[in-house]
Order: structure tokens, then sequence, then C-alpha cells
């Protein structure tokens, strides 16, 4: 339970976790001897596992934007793999962009959520160090986004709706990437996926790193995870071009800046829902995290079914044809400002 | 010679608020802003300058004359959008649409500066409102929408103004029956309007995808230069693609890059050239040229 990698904001818990931790292993040990746990050490226990979800409860309650940018990116966090092994089955990974290559950090597959036969695509981080390398921390090259998009029309050739997971820091900044078409590949995705006649629906579960992330987000529903981001650019990021350097307290700045959080984006209306996590965090019970995306993604294709494929586009095209926040004003004083 | 350099160099930094190594390409003043502003009328500012390629003093009236391109090396000097729009139409044929867009701050922004006030001295400085000129215009007697982003304007970086002004271009080439032309430099979305930039990127292109389903011909001109947000969406979406010689053009930025690989990028990377020469680009079209490439892309596939 107790998890190795330590949140600042975390500190009070995991004393308390390593306590509890101690002390069921205590129980343990008596136990093994015949012993029965004694009445002090239950309660005690009890007391502790209380003591631990009220602090939890109250340090995920106000985490910081900076705060959830580091949850988002803890990483015991369920990824993209995770959430296919605990709510889909019967998983079949198709691979390649039938062009240049295979891109190990954009997934994509048929597979089955409960009884609704689908196409899912998202972002792959990594666990171990070498999966990590190969995916290159969840930032795709233009085969990836090529790849999804050939396998999205796929989908909608055969009348299957589409999920998609988004968990990336950004697209690969790399040469190879920028010589193949990293922009174009990009773009082009924004353009079809917005006429795909099949239903989309997309979830932040993680990070929402800009165009990277966009770049399989163009969707009927969009939703994030509780504590995922998405924005624009990463704090650091912004932190080095705004404030000139990236430091803890820059980024923390920059992360309030560009309200990057889930409800931020709520209020500006990008995201449609925001998909609750556990108590502590998607990374302290992954299948709790998974239940809840789960529920949201089968009521949203559910939902959608009821529309003829044909008039999605057009729904589509009106939900970001909204998007952006300016002011009109008079033509007459629109003329001199020209 | 040498103290000519000198003047140059003390007026350099024509913008307080960018990287001033990065705007000193940008002809920020045409001839007759200088001689507005300048309150020292014996001091000659600003009538020589050296060009950043071929490092020789040229005569400023005379490059700017030559479109802004240097008369010894053809080096392409950045330009702000209405100098674009008068190099590009016919004159007196550009007709400025969606002026009436006005930047909010829907985020509340706040970097080292508020982002209403950063707005106000660009909008200062510039004396425009906004990173784009759009309008209904002709090019070689060829009726147009054109749509031209501004450099000189915060990086011509795309917010919901830009982003809706491309957007209304769009629609109205498509409601009008006109080819579309759009001219981009950017340094990308704007980070001050965060999620709601992001998503110009997507409102832009789906606005594109209709388009591109009622058979409309868009002419994408990139220009020194075009990336990030703007070229991950609607920049690299032209049906033809045209590039100014030795215009940036690339997804992540150099320095980006350069810090993630560690090693050093070679010559002419992500340049216009070495994009024609990988595929990603149709034509290389010097801005001389300009009018004559896009005339004839009309020709073969407007309507």
């Amino acid at each position: 339970m107790a998890t190795t990698y330590q949140l600042p904001f975390e500190k009070s818990v995991v004393e308390i976790e390593a306590q509890l931790e101690r002390l069921g292993a205590d129980v343990l040990r008596a136990e093994g001897d015949g012993e029965p746990p004694k009445k002090e050490q239950t309660a005690e226990i009890k007391k502790l596992e209380r003591e631990r979800k009220r602090v939890l409860k109250r340090a995920y309650g106000e985490l910081s934007p900076w705060d959830t940018v580091r949850v988002a990116r803890h990483p015991k966090r369920p990824q993209m793999r995770d959430y296919i092994d605990l709510i889909f089955k019967d998983f079949c990974e198709l691979h390649g962009d039938r062009r240049f290559g295979e891109d190990p950090a954009l997934v994509t597959g048929f597979a089955r959520l409960g009884s609704i036969k689908c196409l899912v695509v998202g972002h792959h981080k990594g666990r171990t160090t070498e999966e990590k390398l190969a995916c290159h921390f969840g930032c795709a090259h233009p085969e990836g986004y090529r790849k999804a998009l050939a396998k999205m029309k796929l989908a909608e050739k055969f009348g299957l709706p589409i999920v998609t997971l988004v968990d990336t820091p950004g697209a690969y900044p790399g040469m190879g990437a920028e010589q193949r078409g990293q922009a174009e590949a990009i773009a082009v995705n924004l353009r079809e996926m917005s006429r795909l006649k099949t239903p989309i629906v997309s979830v932040i579960i993680g990070e929402g790193g800009s165009g990277g992330a966009l770049g399989i987000a163009v969707a009927d529903r969009v939703a994030m995870l509780e504590h995922a981001w998405y924005s624009v650019i990463s704090p650091e990021g912004c932190a080095a071009i705004l404030w000139k350097t990236a430091n803890e307290e820059n980024n923390q700045a920059a992360a309030v800046a560009l309200s990057l959080t889930a409800k931020d984006n709520l209020r500006l209306k990008i995201v449609d829902a925001i998909i609750a996590e556990p108590v502590g965090g998607a990374h302290r019970d992954a299948a709790g995290a998974a239940e809840g995306l789960r529920k949201w993604l089968t009521e949203r294709l559910r939902e959608l079914k009821r529309f003829k494929p044909e008039n999605l586009p057009r729904r589509r095209y009106e939900r970001f044809r909204r998007l952006g926040e300016f002011e009109e004003v008079a033509a007459a004083e629109a003329s001199d400002g020209g | 010679m040498v103290g000519v350099f000198f003047l140059y160099k003390a007026n350099a930094g024509i913008s307080t608020e960018h990287d001033p190594k990065r705007m000193t390409q940008v002809a920020g003043r045409s001839w007759t802003d200088l001689k507005v502003t300048t309150r020292r009328a014996s001091i000659p500012e600003g009538l020589w300058l050296g060009c950043p390629s071929c490092e020789k003093m040229i005569y400023r009236k005379r490059m700017e004359a030559n479109l802004h391109v240097c008369p010894e090396c053809s080096h392409h000097f950045r330009i702000g959008a209405k100098e674009r729009v008068r190099q590009l139409t016919d004159p007196d044929s550009f007709e400025p649409m969606f002026t009436e867009l006005r930047t909010s701050d829907p985020l509340s922004f706040v970097d080292r500066k508020k982002y209403p006030e950063r707005m106000a001295a660009e909008q200062k400085r510039t004396g425009q409102t906004e990173a784009v000129q759009a309008g209904a215009a002709f090019i070689k007697g060829r009726a147009v929408m054109l749509c031209c982003l501004d450099l000189t304007f915060m990086m011509g970086s795309m917010g919901s103004v830009v982003g809706e002004a491309v957007t209304r271009s769009i629609e109205t080439a498509l409601d009008r029956d006109l080819p579309l032309i759009i001219v981009s430099c950017s340094g990308g979305a704007r980070m001050q309007e965060s999620g709601l930039s992001l998503m110009q990127m997507a409102k832009t292109s789906a606005a594109l995808a209709r388009f591109d389903d009622a058979s409309g011909l868009f002419i994408s001109v990139l220009t020194d230069p075009t990336t990030g947000g703007v070229t991950a969406s609607f920049a690299m979406l032209g049906d033809v693609i045209l590039a100014e010689p030795n215009a940036l053009i690339g997804f992540a930025g150099p320095r980006v890059i350069q810090n993630t690989i560690r090693q050093e990028l070679p010559e002419g990377f992500q340049r216009a050239e070495s994009l024609l020469a990988g595929g990603m680009v149709d034509r290389v079209a010097p801005r001389r040229e300009l009018r004559n490439e896009i005339a004839r892309i009309i020709d073969y596939a407007g309507k």
C-alpha cells in the first residue's frame, strides 16, 4: 500500500502508511504464532486507517495545480495498458502505420468494453526503463499519429466506436520526428478526426500535453480524470519561456497561470466531464479509477450510439467551433483599430 | 561605415518585449513610421542595416522597395501582416474583415506581466489589435479570401481571436466559393490562453475539413518562422503548400530539439529547402514570385 515515490504533500500520509504496515506485520506475526490479534492493535489499525483517509481527503481535496501535474506524472499512476487490462476484454492490438514504422508510444487495437466492440487508441508511457525508452516516455512520433488515424479509419469503415486515452507530455521533439512531418501528422489527425463518421470519446487519463494530446482527442465527448492535466504547454515549458527559467517556484506559477486542471478545463468547456478518482489518486487504487472510467465510457458510448453516424461530424464540428473566448466591438470602433 | 553599423546595432532591438535576437530580423517599422517617430531628425536612424545573412550593409529603402528582400543575397526579411497584404494583393483590393474581434482574458493569465497589459503594450507598439489580418482581396485579378498571421504582434501566436479569424476566413471562403490563401508565420499557440489556444488548432482544422468536403482550394504559404500549433494545424493542411526560401518550418523549435537530443542540428534543418527535399512542401517560392505562384495554382485548381 505504501508508496515509495513520495509527493511532498503526501508526507504525513506516507508516515501513517508506514505505521499501518508495521502494525499489520505485527498482527500477521502474532497470527503465525497462533495468537489472535490484540484488541488494542485492531483498534489502533482502525484509527490509523480513518486518519489516513482523512488526511488523504484533505490533501487531495486542495491540490495545487503544480501538485496535480505531479500526481498526473506519478510513476505508479495507471497507464493506458493498465486500463486495457482492467476494463477492456479481448484486446487485439494492431501495429504499424504502413508507411514508416511502429511507434510503441501510441497503442491501437480492437477491444470490448462490456458488450461494446470498439477501437482503443492511447498513448503509452511505459513502466520499466526499457519500455519507457522504447516509448519515449509517452511522446509519440509521426508514425504513431499516422497509425492512430489509419486504425481510426478502420473503425469508421467497420462501424466501431473509438475510445482514446490521452497520456503524453507532448509529441516527441526530435530530428526524425520533424523530418517525417510531426506537425503534418498531427494536423491531419485533427482534420480527419473531425469528420470521422463514428462515435469518438476521449479521456485525458494523465498528462494532456499540447498538440501531442489533441492529436488523438478531437472527439464527440471529452473527459478528464480528476487529477489529470491538459494544456497548451507543460508548466516547465511555459516557465522557461515566460519566466525565462524553469525552477520550482516558476513552475508552480506557470501551472496556476495555465489553468490546466480538470476543473479549469471543465469551466472553459474544453472538456465535458470530470471522472472522479479514488481518494488519494488513481495510483493508490487503479481498480477504483478504472471503474469510474469504465462507467463514463460505457454511458457515453451508449448515448452516442443513438445518433446517426453521418450526423456525428456536424455535431463534433459544432462542439469545437464554439471554443475560444473573445469580444466583438461595434463596426465603427473596429474600423479604426484594424 | 563602422559608425553607421553601430547606429544600426543600437536600434536593432525594436521590441523590448521579445528576445531582441529573434526580433532583429523583423522589419518592424516601415519608412513612413520611422519618419514620424524619429524626433531627432539629425540622426539617420536605421537608414542602413546589416543583412543577417550576407552581413553586407544595405540601404533600408532599397531593401524595402525590394519586398523586404536583401538586394545582395536575397535574404527574406520577416514582414508584418499589413506589409504582406500590401505585397500580395492588387492595389486597393483588400477588404479587411473580422476587425471587430477583440482579445479577452478568459484565464486571467499572469506571468511576469498581466496578459491584458501585455496586449495593450503590443497594441500600442504595433497599432494593431491582434496578430492577424484577414479579408477578401484580388491577387492578379483573381478573387481570393486572404488571411495573414502577423509575426510582429506577440510572435504571431494563435489565441482565440487569431483562431476565430482563421476559422471565419475558411467559412467565408466556403460561403463565397473563393480560393483560400493563408500566410502563416507564428511562434505557435498562445500560452496566455492555454487550453483555449490549443482548441483553436482543432477548430481551424475541423473548418478545413468542411472546406475540403466542398472541394475548396486552400493554398498555405509558410513563411519564416512557422512553428508549433500553427504548423500542427491549418498551416500544414494546404492543398498546395508554398514556402518562402529559408523559412524555418517545424513543430518543435530547434532549441527544444537540441535540448532533447543533445547534439548539433545539421545545416539547413527545418528550413524550407530541406522540407522540400524531404517531401513536406510542394514548392519553395521566392517572395517576388508569390503572386504569380498563387495565381497560377488558382488557375489550375480554383473554381
